[in-house]
């Protein structure tokens, strides 16, 4: 039994300190929003998750291109890891979005694009794992893992466009502006401060837990390979 | 040693044969499907009488009257397409799995793309012989026209993209654990970008709007079916493989 490497024990604390930063940050530090009051907060973690969960979808659909590409089962545990890392990421972000939402459109959950897209993209994943579960061999897995992963990974985005044919109520809080949305509000330098450094929070802690998680999807490989020797 | 060479030499022959070996191949494998669809109707009848089935269910759970009818045609007839094909491509898949046809297909000295496109091309057929009969039926159950070019157009396009991913997923759901269940699970989220642009498309049809709010939704289903087509024919092999 390897012991956890120190960098990412050092890492593993890392993210505790800064997520604590950033709680202070979003909840005391930040100023509070004139209009939607103290439920504003909400939007600094809101985006922290969902930029991470992109992040880690994005990567999973390169590892699948990777893996059919070079057959090698690292790329297979990393596209693993990405992927339930996100899964969970999003879930935050819908779920933050909706206590937003409650207040600010006075309804927990609309048909706009992104709401939409971000449940379709959540089913998507969740069908991965289904998938994966119904398949013994390791190498086949990986195969429809990839293959799957890839076609959902393309599949999301024409989704978004597709929805993109309504009209959208969602905010456009960083670029352009949208004279449908509602909610959407200006930055102050010290909001700006607060925003950016939750993003850099929960991108410390995306790494941290895929870290973590390719390694655990390492020994698990070990433990499976141990398994099948002492049964031979 | 020269006998390595000539085999190189060989397979260097047969991996640059003309395109119309490709093309005989493809419909080699369309032949053998309606060949042996013809003889049980298997497939096809039971598509045929789950859509009927789908829309009686639909007209008593929406009361389908003349008011709502305008509204929700174009949806209730993509719903009913949508459940009646997954039917048919786990159907025609594990018709080859359960046989060992597969085997024998990949065994087959021909690109396994070809596989794919026969495949992909008898699914299709039996999908749009299947809409082609729905359509009259609906048309008489609820007195709406449905035969409509820009309609047809429509519905051949949804299908193509339909099918395109659908096979594709069912090459790989047949091959695992809980393949009755999972065709539809990993097919629908898959397609709703064409469910959504079909049914946009096919309501604005219906309901006689301009040309060109109906032209950004059939746009996005040409770009659909262009681009899982060629997903699908770039990884179907790594999906057969063994």
């Amino acid at each position: 039994m390897q012991s956890k490497p120190l960098a990412l024990k050092i890492l593993d604390v890392v993210s505790i300190i800064v997520l604590g930063i950033s709680t202070y940050l979003a909840l005391v530090f930040a100023p509070k929003e004139l209009v939607m009051g103290d439920v504003q907060r909400v939007f600094y973690f809101h985006i922290g998750t969902a930029w991470t969960a992109l992040l880690g979808f994005i990567l999973a659909a390169l590892f699948s291109v990777v893996y059919l590409i070079t057959k090698n089962l690292r790329w297979d545990r990393l596209q693993v890891a990405a992927i339930e890392v996100s899964l969970v990421f999003f879930l935050i972000t819908i779920a933050l979005g909706s206590i937003w939402a409650r207040p600010a459109w006075n309804t927990w959950w609309t048909w706009d694009p992104r709401l939409t897209t971000a449940a379709v993209t959540e089913l998507i994943y969740i069908a991965y794992f289904m998938l994966r579960q119904g398949i013994d061999e390791p190498e086949k897995r990986a195969r429809f893992g990839a293959v799957y992963a890839l076609v959902g990974g393309i599949s999301a985005p024409i989704t978004f466009f597709a929805i993109r044919l309504f009209r959208t109520i969602h905010p456009v809080v960083i670029s352009g502006s949208n004279a449908a949305a509602q909610g959407s509000f200006n930055m102050t330098p010290d909001m700006l401060t607060t925003f950016f450094f939750a993003l850099f929070t929960f991108t410390v802690i995306f790494i941290d837990l895929f870290w973590n998680r390719i390694r655990l999807g390492d020994l698990q490989d070990k433990v499976e390979q141990l398994k099948l020797k002492v049964s031979i | 040693m020269v006998n390595k060479a000539t085999e190189l030499k060989s397979m260097t022959i047969e991996r640059t044969r003309p395109a119309g070996s490709f093309i005989k191949a493809v419909t080699a494998v369309v032949w053998k499907d309606v060949r042996a669809e013809f003889r049980s109707r298997e497939l096809f009848s039971a598509m045929l009488v789950f859509s009927l089935l789908i829309i009686l269910i639909f007209n008593f759970a929406l009361e389908l009257d003349i008011k709502t009818r305008q509204s929700v045609t174009a949806g209730v007839l993509w719903a009913t397409f949508a459940f009646a094909g997954t039917l048919g491509l786990n159907r025609s898949m594990a018709i080859e799995k359960d046989r060992g046809c597969l085997d024998g297909l990949l065994l087959a000295p021909v690109d396994r793309s070809a596989i794919y496109f026969g495949k992909m091309i008898s699914n299709l057929a039996f999908m749009l012989i299947v809409e082609i009969i729905v359509l009259p039926v609906y048309s008489v159950l609820y007195s709406v026209n449905l035969f409509q070019p820009g309609l047809l157009l429509v519905i051949l396009l949804g299908s193509i993209g339909y099918v395109a991913v659908g096979t594709l997923l069912a090459a790989m759901s047949v091959q695992t654990r809980t393949r009755d269940i999972l065709l539809p699970i990993l097919l629908f989220p898959v397609v709703i970008p064409v469910l959504l642009a079909a049914v946009k498309a096919s309501s604005g049809f219906l309901s006689g709007a301009e040309l060109a709010e109906i032209l950004l939704p059939i746009n996005l289903l040409i770009a659909y079916d262009v681009i899982f087509i060629a997903v699908a024919f770039m990884v179907f092999d790594s999906v057969v493989e063994e």
